[in-house]
């Protein structure tokens, strides 16, 4: 596994002291170039004046921070709506798929495809502009359809991964197939695959912000609002300097959630009949292997 | 029916700039993820800093956001290009961390016997790169590629919606002149179907000629 193994690959040996004294004035030399990236970058702010109090002003205000508060609260309502709903989609597309009536497997399976190889926007545009409804329920069924898909291949690459030995042993003391999937087929495959179905959330968190583009008041329309705003000397780079950080922490702290998860599953008694993903988002290429954990 | 028969010339130019986008972005991501890749696996610390910054960061940003900030915050700095050179850099780079990842998983593969082997057989670290270790590592890189490369394509939508002529935005102008919208988009769908399915074939045939499942 190459989590385990860092620091050595194929590529080089364990270093010298000579590699080592030649690595330390390699990375002094790229520090260098990087520290001089990023006083050109502080300079560049500087020079077309963006740490300048009148942009900054707006931040103070009670009613621009409660608008930004606000969009916050839509985007992670639009977010808590849409993963309930894409995990309920996932798991019923899932079940079509491994259905044993050919009818069934077709129709989820022509769906789960289509769905997988159509953009978000294009789904989130047709709801919001053909049938013509609110900015929320347009983008929340965007973003169920897409990763509720997704999400099915996931699960159904989980209990196909399961040990083949744990369904014939289910079947051996007679249950039925009902049963064999919801004890001892599906909490596996749901333990196993946890870490790459809150990767794909993180992918519907981020696309949230897709409800932009279809004036959603969300966080980013909020920044919009405030930075066309001649009042502030159009403060868009402060905006952009205020947003990012707390959207790419968001996101950061269900990725690194995801991995945590992964990490503590590999060690679980309980997943010794399955390989628990490593934390990555669902395959798009139709009949990829599934994403279960690098082999040694 | 006769939506796209009409309006052949809008979709076709709409056709040619998602595929065009899709290409630049896709060389630039091909490129910048793999200089990021090796900045990754290098044995010098500071590289492999700049290398996880770099992935973490730009994989846990909304690309909606760096849309934002690309298109309409660079030209802040007087930096002024056309709208689509733009795309291609946001789209460019976000796909790269993505790249880099599946590049370094895929040398990570790739076991350390293999490396030791090619050493003491003489070969240099040029050699062993480039005769031992990614020929095999290409190989398991593959269907994760083909996978980013579909997520790029699709992620082109976005660019539409900050005017640079692609597919999707080709609704609007339909929609002006009066058209089904529902047939609108069922060509629209059906036009990302096939860049989606293009991609996705050439990957197979790819893997089919050159994986090995590892």
């Amino acid at each position: 596994m190459t989590a385990n193994a860092p620091t050595t690959t194929a590529l080089y040996d364990i270093p010298g002291p000579k590699a080592r004294a030649r690595h330390r004035l390699y990375g002094v030399g790229a520090s260098l170039v990087i520290v001089a990236l990023l006083g050109w970058l502080v300079y560049l702010l500087v020079d077309t004046g963006q740490f300048e109090a009148a942009k900054w002003a707006p931040f103070q205000y009670k009613g621009i921070q409660e608008l930004l508060l606000r969009g916050l609260g839509n985007t992670l309502k639009a977010f808590a709506i849409a993963a309930v709903l894409s995990l309920v989609l996932g798991c019923l597309l899932a079940v079509g798929r491994l259905s044993e009536h050919r009818v069934l497997r077709w129709v989820s399976t022509l769906v789960v495809e289509f769905f997988r190889a159509m953009p978000v926007l294009v789904m989130i545009f047709f709801v919001f502009v053909a049938l013509e409804v609110q900015p929320l329920p347009a983008l929340v069924a965007g973003l169920t359809l897409y990763n509720g898909s997704v999400l099915a291949e996931v699960f159904r690459s989980g209990v196909n991964s399961v040990d083949r030995g744990q369904r014939e042993a289910a079947y051996a003391l007679g249950m039925r197939k009902t049963q064999v999937m919801t004890y001892v087929l599906a909490p596996q495959a749901a333990r196993a695959m946890l870490p790459s179905i809150i990767s794909q959330l993180v992918v519907a968190l981020k696309d949230t912000s897709l409800g932009f583009l279809i004036t959603y008041e969300e966080f980013l329309h909020a920044g919009k609002l405030i930075a066309s705003n001649l009042d502030y000397d159009l403060p868009f780079i402060p905006v952009v300097m205020v947003i990012s950080p707390i959207y790419i922490g968001m996101c950061m702290l269900l990725s690194w959630f995801a991995g945590w998860v992964a990490r503590r599953q590999r060690r679980n008694p309980k997943t010794e009949a399955i390989d628990v993903a490593p934390a990555g988002p669902g395959p798009l290429l139709p009949g990829e292997a599934p994403p279960t954990a690098d082999r040694p | 029916m006769n939506v796209l028969t009409d309006n052949f010339s809008v979709y076709g130019e709409g056709f040619l700039g998602t595929v065009e986008l899709t290409f630049f972005a896709s060389l630039l991501a091909l490129a910048l993820g793999f200089v990021m890749a090796s900045f990754r696996v290098a044995p010098v610390g500071s590289l492999r800093v700049i290398g996880t910054v770099w992935v973490t960061v730009l994989r846990n940003t909304p690309l909606t956001l760096l849309f934002f900030a690309v298109l309409l915050g660079l030209p802040r700095f007087g930096l002024v290009l056309p709208f689509n050179v733009f795309a291609v850099l946001a789209l460019g780079c976000y796909t790269s961390a993505f790249i880099c990842e599946a590049l370094r998983s895929g040398i990570n593969t790739v076991p350390r016997g293999q490396g030791e082997a090619a050493r003491s057989l003489g070969m240099t670290f040029s050699q062993t790169l480039s005769n031992v270790v990614l020929p095999q590592a290409f190989r398991t890189v593959i269907p994760p590629i083909g996978s980013t490369l579909i997520a790029l394509a699709k992620n082109s939508a976005i660019a539409g919606a900050f005017s640079v002529t692609e597919l999707l935005g080709t609704y609007k102008t339909l929609g002006e002149l009066g058209y089904d919208v529902i047939w609108t988009f069922v060509w629209i769908a059906v036009g990302y179907l096939i860049i989606t399915l293009a991609i996705s074939a050439v990957f197979n045939v790819l893997e089919r000629k050159w994986g090995v499942p590892r």
